[in-house]
């Protein structure tokens, strides 16, 4: 972990889960998304919410960042409830949602400067020099971020979401529509969120994302937690594996990641015919 | 102006930050596309030349002083407003698509904020292609011979037009589902000016359309405008076209502010 970053505010009591749901409902018309959402995460662990399109992460995400009210249950981020208490909420969680929400027409310094002022942080600058330097952007900062590659922009993206600091981070879906590189810096820094204390929430339909990073996971279906519990917990599920003997054979992406990061440098040799032309 | 702020509660200094960090974002969008003022002065322009010169002509306005450049600049100003504030529209729906608008409401700022900065700037940046047009006038015989207090209340009157015609924009950018849609409600508000005495007296107009083109805001405003511009007695005109514009904007920002609350509870 870089230490040139903002030092970390005094651990927040362990005592209350860092968020806290339950029997959360919401519907769209006929349709209930969320039928009643019960999950608990604790503070500084990473969860995973696994689970196919539209089985209602995004859904409950939004309810968790105030963007969406429940129609009932409860839901608490740090001691706040989503629904009275919204603004303790939004100092305490951070959202990164599906797609980039960067500003294309501002730097990527510009990026987090402006989320540093709305956090009303006293030196904005430093603030967005360091993330920039935690991020490995250092060199982009002062490119627009429309001609960022799609890994830079999700960068950029996650260390937006980080500016103050916040105890909570939830991220929905971190690494739909990344290459594997861009994947994999992705994971290096909610490692490194994780290692600094924050509680981290993310959604993922990748079984194996779950698995790189979550202490625990929580599966969810149809817009209920069918189980939750660490990787252990939810192996044991089902009967021990047989012992095969099967020839290990590299997969494709060890073998595109071994061709590929000989003599690059993370960050920034995203192939150009990934890159998507930004719209904005 | 509390009836457009969608949190009452939040302290008015956060308002205010909140406000100014958003106004420098939008600043920085209107200053790295320097193109959009150009294309907002450049329909108007091409207006006020094609009257000046083509149709001007042949239009009787009924005044013994003045040239048809003194007449046509007021109609043509609110034209030029109507076109820029397109522009906020589409900054804004921009901002709704890209997910930059969930971003700002998902942190602890003032919801207000949001909207106001767009708003601020589209007022301020509006006011420079209104000056290309002025500074085109000039060039092809507008003399005006209004004093200090004359332009000021010009001044105070397109900034109040420009401020409601902005939260009308902000409505559309709110509620539209493309680029297109977002910009296409400026089309009727350019076309007003046409049903109204802005290129012509409304006394030529017959019966229905006269009556539409004196009850309706572009021909309270162009009028004392044109007053104001002439240094004549303007006071009656100008305290109509304040009460047009008054009215508009509070009707357009409470509509504003219940489209970003019904879109955003």
């Amino acid at each position: 972990m870089d230490t040139t970053t903002a030092p970390r505010p005094p651990a927040r009591p362990t005592a209350a889960a860092a968020i806290s749901v339950r029997g959360l409902t919401r519907s769209y018309g006929d349709l209930a998304v969320l039928p009643g959402v019960d999950l608990d995460v604790a503070t500084g662990s990473i969860v995973a919410l696994l689970g196919t399109n539209g089985t209602g992460k995004t859904t409950l995400v939004k309810i968790l960042a105030t963007l969406l009210p429940p129609d009932g249950g409860t839901a608490t981020v740090a001691g706040a409830d989503v629904t009275t208490q919204g603004h303790r909420v939004r100092t305490a969680l951070s959202l990164t949602g599906q797609f980039a929400a960067v500003d294309g027409v501002l730097t990527g310094r510009e990026n987090l400067v402006l989320v540093a002022r709305l956090r009303h942080l006293p030196r904005p600058g430093e603030v967005a020099d360091a993330l920039l330097r935690r991020f490995s952007l250092a060199d982009a900062g002062d490119r627009r971020a429309a001609t960022y590659s799609n890994g830079m922009r999700r960068r950029l993206d996650l260390a937006m979401s980080l500016v103050g600091d916040p105890a909570v981070v939830v991220l929905d879906e971190p690494t739909t529509g990344l290459d594997p590189e861009g994947r994999r810096e992705v994971w290096q820094a909610v490692r490194e969120l994780a290692a600094g204390g924050t509680t981290v929430l993310l959604t993922t339909q990748y079984l194996e994302e779950a698995e790189q990073l979550a202490d625990r996971v929580a599966i969810l279906h149809g817009g209920r937690v069918l189980v939750e519990g660490t990787l252990a917990e939810l192996t044991a599920l089902l009967p021990p594996a047989r012992v095969e003997h099967v020839e290990k054979r590299p997969s494709l992406e060890e073998v595109f990641l071994a061709l590929t990061s000989a003599g690059s440098t993370a960050g920034t040799t995203t192939s150009t015919s990934t890159r998507q032309e930004d719209l904005r | 102006m509390t009836t457009t702020t969608p949190t009452p509660t939040a302290p008015l200094a956060t308002v205010v930050a909140d406000t100014a960090a958003l106004t420098g974002r939008s600043r920085t969008h209107v200053l790295r596309s320097p193109d959009t003022v150009i294309t907002t002065a450049l329909m108007p322009v091409a207006i006020l030349l094609l009257f000046t010169y083509v149709l001007g002509g042949a239009i009787d306005t009924g005044s013994r002083t003045g040239s048809y450049v003194d007449y046509l600049l007021p109609g043509i100003l609110v034209i030029t407003l109507a076109t820029g504030v397109s522009y906020t529209a589409y900054r804004l729906f921009l901002d709704l698509q890209g997910g930059l608008l969930e971003r700002f409401r998902s942190m602890p700022i003032a919801r207000s904020a949001v909207l106001w900065a767009h708003v601020l700037t589209s007022v301020v940046a509006n006011l420079v292609p209104v000056a290309l047009v002025v500074g085109v006038a000039f060039v092809v015989g507008f003399r005006p011979r209004a004093g200090v207090l004359g332009w000021l209340a010009v001044v105070g009157v397109l900034v109040l037009l420009a401020l409601a015609l902005t939260w009308l924009a902000v409505v559309a950018g709110l509620t539209a589902s493309s680029v297109e849609g977002a910009s296409a409600f400026s089309y009727p508000l350019i076309l007003l000016p046409f049903v109204s005495s802005a290129f012509a007296p409304t006394g030529s107009m017959p019966g229905p359309v006269r009556w539409f083109a004196e009850h309706q805001p572009v021909t309270a405003c162009v009028d004392a405008l044109r007053a104001l511009l002439a240094g004549q007695d303007a006071a009656g005109s100008t305290a109509a076209a304040l009460a047009w514009c008054a009215g508009l904007l509070v009707v357009a920002a409470t509509l504003a502010a219940l489209t970003f609350r019904r879109r955003f509870p």
